[in-house]
């Protein structure tokens, strides 16, 4: 049933000509200037132009002829309206609602953090990534579930490829909902090691939580609005206040951490927060969260179109080469890698299959819902590389790079970025943390310290004042972690359930969800599992993100593969072969990637965990102590946790191999197969349904 | 049935519903509508009834949010 594409109209070319040319020059003048600094404007403006033409083309041929979305039949929110979660909704509404549960850390981190190689390849990669597999991953999943009564993914993969990649696929899930927490909670310690000013506004959030909730509870209950605004003036009460604490040498002590004893009050917070009840802290938290969320994304867009900064990082750096001290490793695969979210992040198909499909009130909107989406998390993506790059490089190595690579001092780390070809003095370092109101800014990978100064520059530059960039960095800073650690919490008792699922298979009285001791032993199971990667990010020689963050990368792709393999065997099984390259093309793409990133993390002589282990053993051998391990056992634990992670990257590598394999034996089947085969849900007219 | 969708509805109150469904508590109103129609025989409960419900069901299951 392939509805029919108007003809469009003589002005409706010209204005679709304009904005080709207009974005082809842009682009151009991105790509091709060299020697001379561009400003943001053209890449913000070649980004909306591709966004433009990627969503008026692309996913219309995606919505009329791969998934075929037809606007005369019936919704699950239609068919199942129970007002509560089937509810058919506006459009706009159901926009705003998926793309603040897209929207996360992950499109602020990667491209931060991909900013070694340059804006050029990060930006390329985005654009591309989004057009051709991100946005394309998203609103196809959303399609299937449509057609699904909304289901989940895992039930999907249950139906469309069999039992058991259904439940390997849901182990996939469980291991990198883990590692996503570990990572995150990771930039968050970075970001507050050694910062009082930072620690105390993001502790005394979980007070101002416990306040709201309780307000929430008791005095004006479901006054979700009212709540938030007073949770907010607390929140910017506790950042002015932040600066006396941070000037008080007495509290200052108070609030000054280092990392590991910053990650045991994560993994300790991480606990209490998914056992109380959700009313007392996570809802409160996750609502200011949200808000503050959206607001902050609109400020960055406020800031970078009314600072139009110049983009002081090359377009291309020589760390494509692979030897960038951010992360490790060649521009293939590991750009691909490290920017997942924004281009395409494989979390997302999950929710594309969870609230979304059960509010559309009609096929037609999953386009705008799905593909448009995805476009806005990769303008948000973009905007943070635009952030990061409009820092002075000397600055951006000096907070991303270790502590190992380039030493712990302003003096020595100016000395190594200098030799770089990144020309940097001590006293711009020193100036640049003096004016966030921070000791050091040496060691602050993970995206958010990077993207929280230049966001501060970029808002001091529209309004100066005296102080007022601490109080910038700050507000950053708070936000990130604010969001961050609602994940955190969220994501402890998500991964609870998920345990206690599996756990149930063995033991049935670990089940029960309401049980204190089944609750009790899959919170401590769920938090010592990214509890654990935690603490390594916090011990290791590399600093955590330059390990950690590839580990994510590749387990966050390898789900948006899934995804993708997903969509390919739906389209062969419903005879639509002719389109199979739409959500194949990308889903290889995602399979090579994943598989020869593991491939090097595990044999490759110089950035693999088995080198790394290697040569702490070899180390340890001979009776030498290598930095930061203090003594044998402490060079023994980071043996072990390299092979941790070498054991984890084989198995994100079987997991996809055999869900590739599983994949391959559906196509094979539906393509010989004479009539359709997929699992759709029967075709109920709109006009019988609804009144 | 709800038809609400396709009615003009003013930007704040659209604002308003988004935010309330970006924190899990859809349209109190559309509920109650849904309830009185085609349940009649059920309590209609108050709006802060409806929204603890809705508190604990949002954390209830899996899915939740992104990275």
């Amino acid at each position: 049933m392939q509805s029919a594409i108007p003809k469009p109209s003589p002005a409706g070319k010209i204005l679709w000509a304009a904005i080709a040319i207009v974005g082809a020059w842009c682009l151009g003048v991105v790509a091709l200037r060299r020697g001379e600094p561009i400003n943001a404007i053209w890449l913000v403006t070649a980004s909306i132009a591709v966004f433009l033409i990627g969503y008026r083309f692309y996913s219309r041929m995606i919505a009329t002829r791969v998934l075929q979305l037809d606007p005369s039949r019936a919704t699950p929110s239609v068919l199942r309206n129970d007002g509560l979660d089937y509810v058919p909704t506006d459009r706009w509404v159901v926009f705003g609602h998926h793309f603040a549960a897209i929207a996360g850390a992950g499109p602020l981190v990667g491209p931060v953090l991909a900013a070694q190689m340059g804006y050029l390849p990060g930006t390329l990669w985005i654009l591309v990534g989004v057009v051709f597999a991100g946005a394309v991953q998203d609103f196809m999943i959303l399609g299937l579930s449509l057609r699904r009564d909304g289901r989940s993914l895992g039930h999907m993969l249950r139906e469309e490829l069999g039992e058991v990649p259904g439940v390997i696929a849901m182990v996939g899930v469980l291991v990198l909902m883990m590692i996503v927490l570990a990572v995150l909670a990771l930039v968050v310690v970075k970001a507050l090691t050694h910062s009082p000013w930072g620690t105390f506004t993001v502790a005394a959030t979980i007070p101002i939580a416990l306040l709201m909730g309780v307000y929430l509870r008791f005095v004006r209950p479901g006054r979700i609005l009212e709540v938030s605004i007073i949770g907010l003036i607390l929140l910017l009460a506790s950042i002015w206040y932040g600066k006396t604490v941070n000037d008080t040498p007495a509290l200052a002590a108070l609030f000054d951490f280092d990392a590991k004893a910053l990650a045991w009050l994560l993994i300790g917070y991480g606990f209490f927060a998914s056992v109380l009840p959700v009313w007392l802290l996570l809802a409160p938290r996750d609502y200011l969260s949200t808000f503050l969320k959206i607001g902050t994304i609109a400020l960055l867009a406020l800031a970078i179109f009314l600072a139009a900064p110049t983009l002081q990082m090359p377009a291309i750096t020589k760390f494509i080469d692979g030897t960038g001290p951010v992360f490790a490793g060649n521009l293939f695969p590991f750009l691909f890698i490290t920017i997942a979210c924004g281009a395409v992040s494989g979390w997302h198909s999950i929710i594309a299959s969870g609230t979304t499909p059960k509010l559309l009130a009609n096929e037609g909107e999953a386009r705008l819902v799905g593909y448009g989406g995805m476009l806005m998390e990769a303008f948000v993506a973009i905007m943070a590389l635009i952030a990061a790059a409009s820092l002075h490089p000397g600055v951006y190595f000096a907070m991303n790079s270790p502590g190992a690579l380039v030493g712990t001092t302003a003096e020595q780390a100016a000395q190594t970025i200098s030799s770089w070809g990144f020309l940097v003095t001590p006293a711009e370092l020193t100036d640049t943390a003096r004016n966030i109101g921070e000791g050091t800014i040496l060691g602050r990978a993970g995206g958010a310290p990077t993207l929280a100064v230049g966001m501060a520059q970029l808002l001091h530059g529209i309004m100066p004042g005296e102080g007022m960039m601490a109080l910038w960095y700050h507000y950053a800073i708070l936000f990130e972690a604010l969001f961050i650690l609602t994940t955190v919490d969220a994501g402890t008792r998500v991964g609870r359930f998920m345990i206690q699922e599996l756990a149930g298979m063995a033991w049935a009285p670990l089940k029960q969800t309401e049980s204190w001791v089944g609750n009790i032993v899959a919170t401590v199971i769920c938090v010592g599992l990214w509890g654990y990667f935690l603490y390594q990010g916090a011990v290791d020689p590399l600093g955590g993100i330059n390990t950690l963050w590839p580990l994510f990368g590749i387990a966050n792709q390898m789900l948006a593969a899934i995804a993708l393999m997903l969509a390919t065997v739906v389209t062969v099984k419903l005879k639509r072969q002719r389109y199979v390259l739409v959500p194949a093309v990308p889903a290889v793409w995602l399979v090579v990637c994943t598989l020869t990133a593991g491939w090097q993390k595990i044999f490759d002589a110089k950035i693999s965990f088995t080198a790394a282990a290697q040569k702490y053993a070899d180390a340890m051998a001979s009776g030498k102590l290598l930095a930061p391990a203090k003594s044998m056992d402490e060079m023994q634990r980071i043996i072990t946790n390299n092979r941790v992670d070498m054991a984890l990257t084989a198995l994100f590598m079987l997991l996809v191999l055999t869900m590739l394999f599983f994949s391959l034996r559906s196509i094979v089947r539906a393509w010989r197969a004479t009539h359709p085969t997929a699992h759709e849900e029967p075709y109920v007219a709109l006009s019988s349904v609804a009144q | 049935m709800n038809t609400n969708a396709s009615a003009p509805r003013s930007f704040w109150q659209r604002a308003v519903q988004t935010a309330r469904l970006c924190c899990g508590v859809p349209d109190y109103d559309v509920y109650v509508k849904h309830l009185r129609e085609h349940h009649p025989e059920r309590p209609v409960p108050s709006y802060g009834e409806f929204f603890r419900e809705r508190q604990e069901a949002r954390y209830r299951g899996t899915g939740g949010r992104c990275c």
